[in-house]
């Protein structure tokens, strides 16, 4: 499979045991970020939005990756997500179609870099969950909903097989169809 | 002209760039409009790019995702090894991967036969040179 950009950790913290607070409250995050050191860093900023609590009177308890269940099984994804564009903040609701979730995932920062105009660092994702067929919302998704799924490969480019093939003259004009 | 072969669950492929070139998969299902997934008796399934396939006249009758068993089952049931050797395409890639699998020995034979060959096309068309000017 080919290495994803973006992993899931769920990180684990608490504030700092003190006086007061003997046990305090320990909360878990699901969240994604290219790297462990990343992953943290914004368990942090979301906790400080949430609780009074920051990284310089709390701790981390755990950090783990989280790998896809069932990556050869194709499944139907929501991702609930906050962005920022160059007027404001806004919510998006978008359906993806893949095997694994970090690859929907990495499917919906692409295409919000494309479509929007999005970066990365201005991407929220607030929730994402498998749906069932049932329930999907998009007709992109649904349209491959379905079990005698049947299409021809319109056109058909003929690539080299390796790159050290390529050539930049051909003899003959290629054949496209099919 | 109307399309003969179709991305469809059982439809046989090539995959022509990659990891995996050379090798012949079959279409188990569709992700979504570029990618497929795709599973062969001797491979983990996994998602493939259609850019990287090939389709093939061959299809064989299979349920949507099917487990591995009924899958290799399946393909046994149609034959689809023999249906691909004996095809023309098929019989092509094996003699590509004859020739390039040549030591010097065997190219030294080649060249031996090549010529035997080519000698006696020539004689052959002497002879009816002969006969057209008589």
């Amino acid at each position: 499979m080919v290495a994803f950009r973006f992993h899931q950790y769920q990180v684990v913290g608490r504030g700092l045991p003190s006086a007061i607070d003997e046990h305090p409250k320990i909360y878990r995050m699901k969240l994604w970020a290219t790297n462990e050191v990343r992953a943290k860093s914004k368990f942090w900023y979301f906790l400080r939005k949430l609780k009074k609590v920051k990284k310089s009177n709390g701790q981390v308890l755990a950090i783990n990756e989280i790998f896809e269940r069932n990556p050869t099984k194709i499944k139907n994804y929501g991702i609930w997500l906050r962005y920022q564009s160059r007027t404001g903040y806004h919510n998006m609701y978008k359906e993806f179609r893949d095997t694994t979730l970090n690859g929907a995932v990495e499917q919906m920062y692409n295409e919000m870099a494309s479509r929007h105009r999005v970066r990365s660092h201005c991407i929220q994702i607030i929730k994402t969950a498998t749906i069932p067929s049932k329930l999907c919302k998009r007709e992109s998704t649904k349209q491959f909903h379905d079990s005698k799924i049947k299409f021809p490969l319109v056109f058909k480019k003929v690539r080299p097989p390796t790159r050290k093939l390529k050539t930049t003259f051909k003899a003959s004009r290629p054949n496209l169809f099919m | 002209m109307p399309f003969k072969r179709y991305v469809e669950i059982g439809r046989v492929a090539l995959v022509n760039y990659g990891k995996e070139y050379g090798r012949l998969v079959v279409i188990v299902d569709v992700i979504d409009q570029n990618r497929a997934l795709v599973d062969a008796p001797d491979m983990v399934r996994g998602q493939m790019n259609f850019k990287r396939l090939s389709l093939t006249d061959i299809k064989i009758d299979i349920p949507r995702v099917p487990k591995k068993k009924t899958l290799i089952d399946a393909m046994e049931a149609a034959d689809v090894k023999n249906k691909w050797e004996n095809s023309s395409w098929g019989r092509k890639l094996i003699v590509q991967k004859r020739r390039a699998s040549l030591n010097d020995f065997d190219r030294f034979k080649v060249m031996l036969a090549k010529i035997k060959r080519g000698g006696a096309i020539r004689q052959e068309l002497a002879k009816l040179k002969k006969q057209t000017v008589a």
